[in-house]
């Protein structure tokens, strides 16, 4: 019987097609509908499509730079290659997400140049230093943890294109998490001090983490969720962050310094508010990195401006 | 620069799926684009690459006679098989 019923719907979904009027539009992705490249679109959803992607994009290309600092500094052969083929997928997503915004109308130079001159944004957690081996064990591990719950929800995005690329990137993802998970894991079993190392990363990293998924604004105020371009509310993405991974750094005997994190008897997670100042202040340029790394990032485009310029002229 | 639709094969004997596209000045470049970006971990065991101007896109389906009737959705038993266990089960406790 469930067979059938899949099959159902499947005829059904086929014959729906792209409304071509705003509010249609709106109840028929409101209600799982998915839309293609070629479908009309309402102006302001493809304006925010554009803008979620483009910092999506911009997050994978800036998020390999911190890193990128380690794979000359990597404490084995092994370790470096790993760190290589990591930053190699990174800066691979950030092609096929580039390359999805493009198709929607915003050409990847501008993309590029916006991201430099600061007009563009990308993730919080990628305006930080690293100090020792344990903030790129702590990275790998959970801020890609992090970064994997938003993307699995992608994978439900109104925007089909978007959805199916996003099959691909959380495959590797996996990959990536269970890197940073063995780098944590060799540093807790090691000497006290590479214990230490990890400790004072996690106790680093902790707030920008908690601050990663946003402000807790309701679902149905965000108009990320209402166009179904996100598929959950920024809470429930940092619930599900704390419910998987607290328990999995506690167990290894590491600590969470935040007197007011706890698990209620119905299931949800309260903690100390994240400084949302902060967030506001990293993101908007003011990190303290953030100028550092679009330097460097400019350097590296300008200097490969050549390659561009042949491929183009090809 | 052209647009060209990226299909790739997970496994021999499976379907090849739209996976994204890439931006090319032609076929060679194409095909280095799409090798490193849906292969480069063995993700792949093929891969189609389509000009995108190239495609006949089919989109419209008349069905001015309505044709339900050879599909799963032009029938609905529901009422029905309801109706004929009530029917049913009338019968039984009659004759009970």
């Amino acid at each position: 019987m469930g067979k059938l019923t899949i099959v159902r719907k499947v005829v059904c979904v086929a014959a729906v097609e792209v409304p071509p009027d705003e509010q249609a539009f709106l109840e028929y992705v409101q209600s799982g509908g998915q839309v293609e490249t070629t479908d009309w679109m309402p102006d302001d959803y493809r304006a925010k499509l554009i803008k979620f992607i483009e910092m999506h994009g911009n997050s994978e290309l800036m998020g390999v730079l911190p890193e990128r600092e380690w794979i000359l500094k990597a404490p084995t052969l092994q370790r470096k290659l790993a760190l290589t083929a990591k930053v190699q997928d990174e800066v691979g997503h950030s092609q096929l997400i580039y390359r999805v915004a493009e198709d929607l109308g915003k050409p990847r130079e501008q993309m590029l140049a916006d991201l430099i001159s600061g007009k563009a944004k990308f993730h919080n957690v990628f305006h930080y230093p690293t100090y020792t081996w344990g903030d790129v064990g702590v990275i790998a591990w959970l801020v890609d943890a992090a970064a994997i719950i938003s993307q699995k929800a992608l994978l439900k995005c109104s925007y089909a294109p978007y959805a199916r690329i996003m099959k691909k990137i959380c495959w590797e993802e996996s990959f990536h998490i269970l890197h940073g998970r063995d780098v944590i894991l060799a540093m807790v079993t090691g000497t006290p001090e590479q214990f230490g190392l990890v400790q004072e990363a996690l106790d680093r990293w902790w707030g920008p983490l908690m601050q990663f998924h946003g402000n807790p604004i309701p679902a149905g105020e965000d108009p990320m969720y209402k166009w179904r371009i996100k598929s959950q509310g920024n809470e429930e993405a940092r619930q599900q962050f704390l419910d998987g991974y607290v328990p999995q750094i506690l167990e290894l005997g590491l600590e969470l310094h935040d007197p007011k994190l706890r698990k209620r008897d119905d299931g949800v997670w309260e903690y100390t508010e994240p400084d949302w100042d902060e967030l506001k202040h990293v993101v908007t340029g003011h990190g303290p990195k953030t100028q550092e790394r679009l330097a460097f990032r400019k350097h590296f485009l300008d200097q490969e401006q050549w390659v561009r310029d042949v491929v183009l002229a090809a | 620069m052209n647009e060209w639709e990226v299909f790739r094969r997970e496994r021999k004997g499976q379907p090849f799926e739209h996976a994204g596209s890439v931006v090319a000045p032609d076929a060679d470049f194409a095909e280095a684009w799409a090798r490193e970006q849906y292969g480069r971990r063995g993700e792949s065991v093929a891969l189609w690459l389509v000009p995108r101007d190239q495609i006949r896109d089919v989109e419209d389906w008349a069905d001015e006679f309505d044709l339900k009737y050879r599909r799963v959705d032009g029938y609905s038993i529901k009422a029905r098989l309801k109706l004929a266990r009530e029917n049913a089960s009338a019968v039984a406790e009659g004759g009970a």
